[in-house]
């Protein structure tokens, strides 16, 4: 057996074993960890395709940065497990149809050759074969339009989750960085030019004896 | 460096040779990882010394002298000490993570040396995707304080999870932001190529090699990047993570002994790798700043591209890192965010297109 093989074994025997702690394990912070490692040795299966700009990609975007978020979001809720674990029953016929419906479609792209898809890649790349090179190439010339669209709609969905939040409350006391730079002395502070010494005036002398 | 060593460890095992051929290339690349985390953890530990000795010169002390000659042996005292101390679990916290937290700081901050070069030929693996392995790797190293933080289950570790998590992404992306305009003009991601990309230009065929490098063009992204990079280390001024006056340690409040020394040891070897990537982005790697002075006899060899311009690069950028824990006072937690997010991502989504359209006018400084 190829060492090449063996990996692609383990790879993806810790990927299955990942995923299923992922919806089994009780604590939700646990779950969200276990995700990252099957998301971590989905990357080394990538690699070992040789996409390594998707590998390292899916670490940088979905371990580095979204699941980072996520983990900030599971341990600050104080989740009821039991309330959480109710529905199973109920839910279960539509997530095993789902999950039918990926397993079968899957099937398909990794028997492609069985039925016949068009345009499958060659098996083996030369040396000098640079998926990142390729990927972009690709991206800039020949689809360059969807890929425009694709992030023009992600940042609409940006902007749309900034506005739902942007109410301006009445009662927001947050400073703001550039009006706190932006002060001189003067505007804090007036200095009044007075002589050392004031006379008393003569009525208030009077009171004082 | 393989060529040299390969026949003489052939002719050492003589007849037990082919027994070990199988397993020589695993053999091979461990040596190798010994040989680089060695010498930086060794550096880590002189840097603490350095580090207390800096600061001390600044606010007029003397640092610590009292451990062997200057103080030189302080650090492995603090080692040792370290070392001996007993590792307290909290009753409250989740013990497997309380352990893994730890592991996954420190795991990161050693990886990423992998992709390193230090001279020519000088690194573990020479991949054509370096950049984005760094990238990816440095990413991961938030881990080790959100679960620190969390698996504490005690109040002020938690703070500092939650300040980690939000401070490294907005700072990790001004960071990649910057690194872009550098791809841009090296248009390669090996880290080996980018310096050799600096070699070339205008002023590095005069011998003047520091004009040639990307510090110069690419100003903007330097200091961002070095900006960055100190709060990325969660350093001072950008310290709130750990924030001793607001909350004592952050995430490592309730680690003790060696697990706590892990965590000191991932910062400063993080900070080290920072100065590593600055100096092979922006400050021409090992690549001599005068390379017109090797004409002169003798001394000339000193300056000729070599790892002794690399390590003397690192240690100034860490000598950057310790001046300014020691000058500034800490920024306020909002300040943070807008300095990330509405002044330095703004500014590096400029300095692309500028750049980009540099490269596309006739003024373009690289063919």
């Amino acid at each position: 057996m190829e060492f090449k093989t063996i990996l692609f074994y383990l790879f993806s025997a810790i990927t299955v074993v990942a995923a299923l702690r992922v919806i089994t394990a009780r604590n939700p912070v646990h779950a969200a960890l276990f995700l990252v490692l099957a998301f971590f040795n989905m990357a080394g299966l990538w690699m070992l395709l040789q996409a390594e700009f998707l590998a390292l990609a899916l670490i940088m975007v979905y371990v580095g940065a979204v699941m980072v978020l996520f983990l900030f979001v599971v341990m600050m809720l104080d989740i009821n497990i039991e309330r959480v674990r109710q529905g199973f029953w109920n839910n279960l016929p539509l997530g095993a149809l789902v999950g039918l419906l990926m397993v079968g479609e899957m099937a398909v792209v990794v028997s492609g050759r069985y039925f016949s898809l068009a345009n499958l890649p060659p098996q083996s790349m030369p040396a000098n074969y640079s998926n990142t090179k390729e990927l972009a190439r690709l991206l800039y010339t020949e689809y360059a339009y969807p890929f425009e669209i694709a992030s023009v709609i992600l940042l609409v969905a940006i902007v749309a989750a900034v506005m739902l939040t942007l109410r301006g409350r009445k009662d927001n006391k947050a400073m703001h960085s550039s009006d706190q730079i932006a002060v001189k002395a003067k505007d804090r502070m007036r200095l009044v030019k007075m002589s050392p010494e004031v006379e008393l005036p003569a009525v208030a002398a009077k009171e004082g004896e | 460096m393989e060529a040299i060593v390969l026949p003489f460890v052939e002719g050492l095992l003589g007849p037990l040779w082919p027994a070990v051929k199988p397993v020589w290339p695993l053999l091979w690349t461990l040596v190798k990882i010994v040989l680089i985390l060695s010498p930086l953890l060794l550096s880590v530990a002189y840097l603490t010394f350095w580090e207390r000795k800096i600061i001390g010169w600044m606010q007029v002390r003397i640092g610590p002298n009292r451990v062997g000659p200057w103080g030189l042996l302080q650090p492995i005292a603090d080692g040792l000490k370290l070392f001996f101390k007993e590792v307290l679990f909290p009753t409250a916290a989740d013990k497997k993570l309380f352990v893994l937290g730890p592991v996954m700081a420190i795991a990161p901050a050693l990886a990423a040396w992998a992709v390193i070069p230090f001279s020519p030929g000088w690194v573990l693996a020479n991949v054509d995707a370096g950049v984005l392995y760094l990238l990816a790797i440095s990413s991961v190293g938030v881990y080790g304080i959100i679960v620190a933080g969390w698996a504490s289950n005690s109040k002020y570790p938690f703070f500092g999870a939650m300040r980690a998590s939000a401070q490294m992404i907005s700072y990790e992306i001004s960071m990649g932001l910057g690194l872009i305009t550098v791809l841009m003009v090296s248009n390669s991601l090996n880290l080996t190529e980018i310096v050799g990309a600096q070699s070339k230009g205008q002023f590095a065929g005069y011998g003047l090699g520091v004009f040639s490098w990307n510090w110069l063009p690419l100003l903007p992204m330097f200091a961002v990047y070095l900006i960055s990079g100190v709060a990325e280390t969660n350093r001072a001024p950008f310290d709130v993570v750990e924030g001793e006056s607001e909350i004592v340690a952050g995430h490592m409040v309730e680690y003790s002994g060696m697990a706590f020394a892990m965590f000191f040891l991932a910062e400063y070897a993080n900070m080290i790798l920072i100065s590593a990537m600055t100096s092979i982005f922006f400050l021409g790697g090992w690549l001599s700043p005068v390379g017109f002075l090797q004409q002169i006899p003798l001394v000339g060899v000193a300056f000729s591209n070599g790892f002794h311009w690399m390590a003397f690069k690192m240690a100034a950028i860490l000598f950057f890192f310790l001046w300014i824990r020691a000058t500034f006072p800490r920024y306020r937690y909002d300040q943070i965010m807008r300095l990330g997010w509405k002044v330095f991502v703004p500014l590096t989504l400029v300095w692309i297109l500028v750049v980009g359209v540099w490269m596309m006018s006739p003024l373009t400084i690289w063919k």
